[in-house]
């Protein structure tokens, strides 16, 4: 153990802590831009590169910073002396000079670290002007980067490269001409970009925002000849309420509802319904790649890998394209909401489908691009219009000067928002393969199950691996969530190592509740695991806890798609994957 | 983006598989890798980037970033007599500036791009370890040293009769 003195406090660590965590120990705050650290998740980001974090060392000429220096024996720190402060202060003045001062329009505005840390520090003028970087902004279909408004912290790059192992961003240039990029400063859209939006999550400035839709969204809601119909992912209820004050894990459900309905929607449905009907789908393609299995059948595919979230889904096609005959090919809830509102539901209110605007509300970025995928559109015509983020429709809320936490609690309209406790636990990770086990036990084995809760399949672990029994047969599942974690799964597989027949695989940290479209977590894990937290409780509160005992899918199958896997199920429920892997290198 | 359209032959593609074969694939090694492919091809055009990226096991865009970073490397192809001019502190002070505005007079090209017919092209470097020569100029391989503007035409007529 190493003792050091800080702040005129002795504290004890081990060795190899760093100044920061030594000082946390003793509820010392230190501020930093760059360092980030996700706990449990295993994501540390420390480039030492804001120089926010530094400290005076005794008998150290320069100052330290934090983040990035190990305590020494004997050591004794300051942390708030006034030569720090002033460092600090000329740290960010410096920042500032290279950033644009468009505050009072930038989509960050409120939320951002950058501008936290100005009024921390009270910075009130800027002595230093010179020359400020113009890069081109880059507008993809689900993320825009203007990097002017970039501190080079380089969390992004952490996120794209070790944690997400999608390697799209990186710093290149030199010196003032630094920036962060794809390969050849390509724009994201001509990239390998899975829209994952994990750089737009840690992002402490406006660097990185997602497509904003809600212009388009308050045009469709004022047009008297549209029907809009709005579709609320799971993950959205358990983090909406931190936009509005409200503790990490709040659930929101019904004060969503009710917040939707007041917006201006004609019909308030949830993506839950389709949470289910997915599971019906994806379900019964489990249950008949290992019935054929069983049955000694060597060309099925196992294992079956998940196909809900369209981050993992642009991974696979650019990552591992020659295995794309493995994932589902059910689509992702979202979409297969779509299908059926632009199907089913525009015949029950006698309705065109392009009178009928659906809309999504999502945790995620990339939902963004999913819906603009052709595959998804009937004669031009998209299932999805478009999506808008748990942060976009906080936004609105607040445009519409609501009290968002007075709002009573209310329901979805029918038929689209009934939906089961096995839909809504597809917000976090392990929570789709639950929701399949629960279907595909009771279908497989014709029993009833006891006990709903598959507690061996809940976690936060990157990675995990169970066993359920269903009736004498053993089915191996594992669960990923992070693509440096699901491609560690999948060398496996292509190393013939793995002996799954189930995997369920979620792009971002912590599942849906940790997507790019949330409220941001700024740094802090446990806001991630409160919401997974919420999620369960949503579960073990329904009544109806698997999907195919909701009554408005049965009533789904009965009147429209005939059984599971039917041909009119293929061609509204399920989808086909690309080979992305081989773009036009060069697009000068 | 500073590349031009070119298709690596397969036998192009398997000289940059056998460098980074030659350091083991080991992504420490980038560097040396892109050095012998600078060797070979003359720059670091885009493919070549996306192939060693492939072998060495890293992202193209980490590629692109060591590239972009480090001067020495160069993604526009260089002349036939690649000309360096040592722009460093003691050939700075002895004049290098003025030899190279010269150049750049001459051959109508900025520094980092080649003569429109291929011939040359003009780079500055750091210290070449000739200070006592300074200010020097690198053709090709071949070192003229204490150049002064006047001499920077003799040193091009020196290249005239070549093809």
């Amino acid at each position: 153990m190493i003792k050091l003195t800080i702040d005129n406090r002795t504290v004890e660590v081990e060795k190899g802590t760093t100044i920061y965590h030594a000082a946390k120990k003793l509820d010392i705050d230190i501020p930093t831009l760059c360092y980030m650290n996700l706990g449990d998740l295993k994501i540390e980001h420390k480039p030492g590169g804001c120089r926010v974090c530094v400290v005076e060392v005794e008998g150290r000429r320069n100052l330290a910073p934090a983040c990035a220096t190990e305590c020494a024996d004997g050591m004794v720190v300051q942390t708030h002396s006034i030569r720090v402060m002033n460092a600090r202060k000329t740290v960010l003045e410096l920042i500032l000079s290279d950033h644009p001062f468009d505050c009072l329009i930038c989509a960050k505005s409120g939320q951002c670290d950058l501008q936290d840390m100005a009024i921390k520090m009270g910075v009130r003028s800027i002595p230093y002007q010179g020359e400020k970087s113009t890069y081109k902004p880059d507008f993809s279909p689900a993320i825009i980067r203007d990097m002017d408004k970039c501190i080079m912290c380089r969390r992004c790059e952490t996120m794209c490269n070790d944690f997400q192992t999608v390697g799209v961003l990186s710093g290149v240039n030199r010196g003032f001409e630094a920036v962060v990029a794809p390969a050849f400063e390509r724009d994201l859209d001509h990239s390998e970009c899975t829209y994952c939006g994990q750089c737009v999550a840690v992002c402490p400035t406006g660097a990185l925002t997602e497509v904003d839709h809600t212009t388009q969204l308050v045009r469709d809601l004022a047009d008297p000849e549209k029907k809009v119909v709005v579709q609320t992912a799971p993950a959205v209820r358990a983090a909406l309420g931190e936009a509005f004050g409200m503790e990490p894990g709040t659930l929101v459900t019904g004060k969503m509802v009710a917040a939707l309905r007041r917006l201006g929607f004609d019909y308030v449905f949830d993506t839950d319904f389709a949470a289910d009907l997915t599971i019906m789908e994806e379900g019964a393609e489990l249950l008949d790649r290992l019935t054929r299995f069983l049955e000694g059948d060597k060309q099925v595919k196992l294992p079956m890998l998940t196909s809900c979230c369209p981050g993992w889904v642009n991974f696979f096609e650019y990552h591992f394209p020659d295995m794309r005959d493995i994932p589902s090919t059910a689509r992702s809830p979202q979409q297969m909401f779509g299908s059926i509102a632009k199907t089913y539901f525009a015949d029950t209110i006698d309705t065109r489908r392009d009178e009928l605007v659906v809309v999504s509300v999502m945790p995620c970025v990339a939902k963004k691009y999913e819906c603009t995928r052709d595959e998804f559109k009937v004669d031009g015509n998209p299932d999805v219009d478009y999506s808008v983020s748990t942060r976009e429709l906080a936004m609105l809320i607040k445009r519409l000067n609501m009290d968002f936490n007075t709002l009573p609690e209310e329901d979805f309209d029918k038929p689209m928002g009934e939906s089961t406790g096995a839909a809504v636990i597809f917000g976090t990770t392990g929570g789709v393969i639950e929701a399949a086990v629960r279907t595909a036990y009771e279908v497989h084995t014709g029993k009833t199950l006891e006990k709903v809760d598959f507690e061996q399949l809940r976690g936060i672990d990157g990675i995990r691996s169970a066993s359920v029994d269903f009736d004498g047969t053993e089915i191996k599942i594992g669960i990923a969530h992070g693509l440096g974690h699901a491609r560690t799964l999948l060398d496996d597989i292509k190393a013939g190592r793995s002996d799954y027949h189930a995997i369920e695989i979620m792009a971002c940290p912590g599942g849906c509740v940790g997507g790019g479209g949330q409220p941001l977590h700024h740094g802090n894990p446990d806001v991630i695991k409160a919401r997974q937290k919420a999620i369960y409780k949503e579960d073990s509160g329904k009544a109806i806890r698997k999907s195919h005992e909701n009554p408005d899918i049965i009533k789904l199958y009965e009147q429209f798609l005939g059984s599971p896997m039917s041909e009119k199920a293929h061609q509204l429920l399920h989808t086909h994957y690309f080979d992305k892997k081989r773009k036009e290198v060069l697009l000068d | 983006m500073t590349s031009i359209k070119l298709k690596l032959k397969d036998s192009e593609v398997q000289q940059l598989k056998d460098i980074a074969r030659s350091f083991n694939n080991e992504p420490g090694e980038l560097i040396n890798v892109l050095h012998k492919a600078q060797e070979i091809f003359g720059y670091l055009p885009a493919e070549v980037q996306e192939v060693v990226a492939g072998e060495m096991n890293v992202s193209v865009a980490k590629v692109y970033g060591v590239v972009t970073f480090y001067s020495f490397f160069t993604m526009l192809p260089r002349g036939r007599y690649p000309i360096s001019i040592c722009t460093g502190t003691a050939c700075y002070v002895r004049g290098a500036e003025k030899v190279l505005d010269e150049f750049k007079r001459l051959l109508k090209v900025p520094v980092g791009e080649t003569t429109e017919d291929g011939k040359f092209s003009i780079t500055c470097l750091r210290c070449v370890g000739a200070c006592g020569l300074a200010p020097v100029v690198m053709v090709g391989d071949k070192t003229y040293g204490r150049v002064t503007t006047d001499g920077v035409k003799d040193i091009l007529k020196e290249y005239e009769d070549e093809v």
